[in-house]
């Protein structure tokens, strides 16, 4: 089988503080792959969230993006292959401009000139901001900033997109809107998310992370189907939700 | 929260005034206050000129006056102490409206409020017709320190953010019941600032680590 993309074997971690948030994770994914990972409030999602590009560095165990070890030699390269999407766009956003803030990344990495004006672009193309180029990020709405913070980082070409709780705060339509953005992109997506129908509308696999390890991983609808399993990881779908009949 | 309810400075506009490159405007508004300040406190006719001079710019660039207006109240806290002046100031003195004041002490709040009133207005029309991101462009092509620009940019993008938090904690506070109308509860007000600046330290280290993220490299990146 081809490298996965993202290939993460026995990772433990603890805080410096001393609590130890992940005991053996073991995570692989595929190109072209949309996978969500599930799980409650303390799970370790956002942890291992950020072992994906070495902002944390594992206690035990490997992470490799593409066959490329996370290493601090290798942060630059990691950086560039693994997009994060974080949760606030307030905290993605810091430029006086939308186009400031799509170019940061892609400037990092070295683009001038002409081709970043064009990454910029094309970015923004793929999220229907194209027109919103020149205005203060905090002049727009929650949803627009949300789909600029994912501009920003597929303006960096990853080979894997990370969206941290992507339908968070969005009003219905938004959420729509985002989940048809990220449908229409080729790129692997790992998206941690509560939202279980949005899970299961957008990502054929689910990865449950309880207590620091992984308690399942496996076909989307039949993981939110298995309500035995759903009450033991404290997942509960909507009111009304059934995943049988979607 | 929409933009609809932000403080503006900014009047859109593509006036000469408004596409004149924004560090010519800084040093041209530098300059004039020099000249403004060092003009000596008799001298009405050149304060006429000046007045002249920047009412014209007031009126090529088309800053409306129900705009500027209100946001010339930063001036209060000078107009308080000019008045103040003729009253504590000492030497000969003169009858002004019925009240016997030092004759220095009015010329000298005569003074202070003709440049304060020049100064603000002319600061006022700057920041009308520029946007904030072209002064600190500008500021930056005048070879302000890199990290200064920076630090002026994080405020800039960040001030409203942290006011709409602010805002929030308050009608949060009051929705409790709290009203802090006695000294007694400034306590509360105390333990809000220091929540705001918790919460304000760490979206900093949210902010820092998204740049991380995207490559961003701390120690050098700059050319």
């Amino acid at each position: 089988m081809s490298v996965p993309v993202i290939d993460v074997r026995g990772l433990a971690y603890a805080y410096p503080d001393g609590s130890q948030v992940l005991y053996g994770v073991d995570l692989h994914i595929h190109a072209g792959e949309r996978v969500a990972l599930l799980g409650p409030n303390g799970a370790g999602k956002t942890t291992l969230v950020l072992h994906l590009n070495g902002i944390l560095l594992p206690g035990a165990g490997t992470v490799a993006v593409s066959g490329l070890p996370v290493e601090k030699k290798n942060f630059r390269e990691i950086r560039r292959r693994v997009g994060i999407v974080f949760q606030d766009p307030d905290d993605q956003l810091f430029s006086a401009t939308v186009r400031a803030d799509v170019a940061f990344g892609p400037a990092n990495l070295g683009l001038r000139g002409d081709a970043l004006e064009q990454r910029v672009m094309h970015a923004l193309d793929q999220v229907g901001m194209a027109d919103y180029a020149d205005r203060p990020p905090h002049h727009l709405s929650f949803g627009q900033r949300r789909r600029v913070a994912v501009a920003t980082v597929l303006a960096m070409e990853p080979q894997i997109l990370v969206l941290d709780e992507p339908s968070s705060n969005l009003d219905p339509m938004a959420r729509r809107e985002l989940a048809d953005i990220v449908r229409s992109l080729s790129v692997t997506v790992l998206m941690v998310t509560h939202d279980l129908p949005y899970a299961l509308e957008l990502c054929p696999r689910s990865v449950v992370l309880a207590d620091g390890v992984v308690a399942a991983d496996s076909d989307t609808r039949k993981l939110l189907s298995d309500e035995d399993f759903m009450r033991a990881h404290r997942l509960e779908l909507p009111f009304g939700f059934d995943p049988r009949t979607v | 929260m929409g933009p609809a309810h932000r403080r503006r400075t900014h009047v859109p506009g593509r006036t000469p005034v408004h596409r004149a490159p924004a560090h010519l405007k800084l040093l041209a508004l530098l300059g004039f206050m020099l000249v403004v300040v060092a003009t000596p406190r008799t001298a009405y006719p050149a304060f006429a000129a000046y007045a002249a001079v920047l009412v014209a710019l007031i009126v090529v660039a088309r800053v409306p006056l129900g705009f500027l207006l209100p946001r010339m109240l930063v001036e209060v806290p000078f107009v308080v102490f000019a008045v103040l002046l003729p009253f504590i100031a000492t030497g000969p003195t003169t009858t002004f409206l019925g009240l016997t004041v030092s004759e220095p002490g009015l010329e000298a709040a005569a003074a202070l409020l003709i440049k304060a009133t020049i100064g603000v207005a002319a600061s006022l029309t700057l920041a009308a017709t520029t946007e904030p991101h072209e002064l600190l462009a500008g500021l930056g092509r005048l070879r302000l320190p890199h990290e200064m620009v920076q630090i002026m940019a994080f405020m800039i993008r960040y001030v409203d953010v942290v006011a709409d938090e602010m805002h929030r904690m308050r009608i949060a506070r009051e929705s409790r019941g709290f009203r802090g109308s006695s000294i007694r509860q400034w306590g509360v007000l105390g333990r809000t600032a220091s929540a705001l600046f918790i919460r304000s330290y760490e979206r900093g280290e949210r902010v820092h680590l998204a740049m991380m993220s995207r490559g961003h490299d701390p120690s050098g990146g700059r050319s």
